[in-house]
């Protein structure tokens, strides 16, 4: 069995034993859809800009929500616990690249983020009916490169943060923004035009968009794809420079 | 052929200097012991023969490689146990034996480790249940997975109970019989009595001395010391003349004590049975590691 292979083995084991952690991105972004359906007024059509309903517009949000969980809460710390308990020094003695290990991590979220959001759609789609993408190669790569974009974020916290206390801290702080900009607290359709302006130029606001367009049949707009792509190249550029092994 | 070289080495964090200027080499097949009191620099100088850290001057060589930067070929042939380095804590012993093997090309298989470090019974416990003896048990196993031709042990029994000290002697001793050249970090003198064929030791990051264990013992201050109460007070000036003498005492109740090597208690001795003198209570004390180590590293305390 190749070194690799093993490595994801057992950090995939390691995780099935993080039930709280496996709660927060596979099932509480299905769990918030679900309430918020609840809500008579939000399943009401015509209850959102474009005669949609606020339930249609909140599926793409709690897709990114699960990607949020993953990319910024779930990695940075376990990345930056490994580090600080010494276990990539450790393993930088042996013939494996301690980098295999950050790949092994990054692999695992990676494949969780689809996972989530594969989950909120089909929630979405028996319990309030809402329709699937009608576009779906346009979800597909938008969601791939959200993934990515949210990778990258999770893995510069965990690189500028000294230990996993500190990058549990830095997650928490940044949820409430990145949540902001994903439409978690209003969707980023109905919020007063200078204000999405901005918001569509952050990764989760152009990912939220993006998602919305793909839903409706459409492609993203160039601009919104660029500014995904930009956030990427940037966020895993500045982390591969600045992660600190030990 | 030396397998570990470490020539002029040097290293400093910041303004403070930690290795300054250390030279030894290490023939295959040897274990070699490096002592000396915390912050002298032996955890850094270890740092940089395993290649986690690069030297900021001098030569480091392991199988004649740069450690640092050819560690596609120095790390199959290493086994290390390092001091302040964890495994994740849900990992269980099994998963951590399983999963270092498959790090290597042609690993032992590691029931045999774990059995012979008393781990058999914990290999579903999970690394964070463990007791601090038995994580260094699991370390020390996890080092010896890869077949290593060099193994390097950073404080190789701390957090061990004597039994399991001795079993893990004993484990070392039989690792270097097998030709495996061993460099061990440690700050007990019956370990590297035991174990060592050559000490080292450090001081404020400079080499106080490199030896083996019997030659350090044999430069301690007091190497011998004789004690006895004389039937009858031997002249001073005769005892003064003995051959290498370093010191003689005069205790209240009588007792004469001798410090010196072998040579000065022969001496001593005919001087003793020439003039008639009878040694009642005759006591002859040899140096220990201990002494010789403390003597060299005194200055630091």
């Amino acid at each position: 069995m190749s070194a690799s292979i093993a490595m994801l083995k057992a950090e995939a084991r390691l995780l099935s034993r993080e039930p709280a952690g496996m709660f927060w991105v596979l099932g509480f972004p299905t769990l918030l859809l679900v309430l918020i359906g609840l809500v008579p007024s939000f399943r009401a059509e015509g209850s959102a800009p474009g005669g949609a309903r606020t339930i249609d517009l909140y599926v793409p949000v709690t897709v990114l929500l699960g990607m949020i969980m993953a990319g910024l809460q779930s990695l940075p710390p376990t990345l930056a616990g490994y580090r600080e308990k010494g276990i990539l020094r450790r393993m930088s003695t042996t013939p494996v690249r301690p980098t295999s290990l950050l790949a092994a991590q990054m692999i695992l979220h990676g494949a969780a983020m689809p996972v989530s959001g594969i989950a909120v759609i089909l929630v979405g789609r028996v319990v309030y009916g809402v329709p699937l993408p009608d576009n779906l190669p346009s979800y597909a790569v938008t969601l791939a490169l959200v993934t990515l974009g949210a990778l990258g974020a999770g893995a510069l916290i965990a690189a500028l943060s000294p230990t996993a206390k500190g990058s549990t801290t830095t997650a928490t702080v940044l949820f409430f923004p990145v949540a902001f900009t994903a439409g978690v607290y209003v969707p980023v359709q109905s919020m007063p035009q200078a204000l999405r302006q901005v918001v569509e130029l952050t990764p989760f606001g152009a990912a939220s968009q993006a998602l919305a367009r793909a839903s409706s049949g459409g492609w993203p707009e160039v601009k919104q794809l660029a500014v995904m792509l930009v956030w990427t190249v940037v966020l895993a550029g500045i982390a591969a420079r600045r992660f600190r092994w030990q | 052929m030396a397998i570990i070289e470490v020539d002029r080495l040097r290293k400093s964090y910041g303004r403070r200097t930690v290795v300054d200027g250390v030279s030894f080499s290490i023939p295959e097949g040897e274990i070699f012991g490096l002592l000396g009191p915390n912050g002298a620099g032996k955890t850094t100088t270890v740092e940089c023969v395993v290649g986690l850290r690069r030297p900021d001057s001098g030569d480091v060589r392991v199988a004649g490689m740069n450690p640092a930067t050819d560690r596609k070929r120095v790390t199959p042939i290493l086994g290390v146990q390092l001091q302040h380095s964890d495994l994740q804590d849900k990992l269980t012993v099994r998963e951590a034996l399983e999963l270092y093997s498959a790090f290597y090309k042609d690993p032992v298989d590691w029931r045999d480790p774990a059995e012979r470090l008393g781990l058999a019974e914990r290999l579903g416990d999970p690394f964070g249940g463990l007791s601090g003896g038995q994580k260094q048990r699991l370390f020390i196993a996890l080092a010896l997975i890869g077949r290593p031709r060099v193994l390097v042990l950073d404080e190789l029994t701390t957090g061990l109970d004597p039994h399991a000290r001795r079993d893990v002697w004993e484990l070392i001793a039989d690792v270097r019989d097998g030709g495996v050249t061993i460099l061990l970090v440690t700050h007990f003198m019956e370990e590297a009595q035991r174990l060592c064929d050559r000490v080292a030791v450090l001081r404020a990051g400079t080499l106080a001395a490199l030896d083996t264990p019997a030659g350090l013992i044999g430069s301690a201050r007091n190497a011998t010391v004789v004690s006895f109460v004389p039937s009858r007070a031997p002249d001073d000036e005769a005892l003064a003349a003995l051959p290498a003498i370093r010191s003689v005492r005069r205790a209240e109740d009588g007792r004469l004590e001798i410090a010196g090597t072998d040579q000065t208690v022969e001496a001593l001795m005919s001087l003793l049975a020439r003039n008639g003198i009878t040694a009642h209570g005759l006591r002859v004390e040899n140096a220990t590691l201990d002494d010789a180590y403390l003597d060299l590293t005194r200055e630091e305390h």
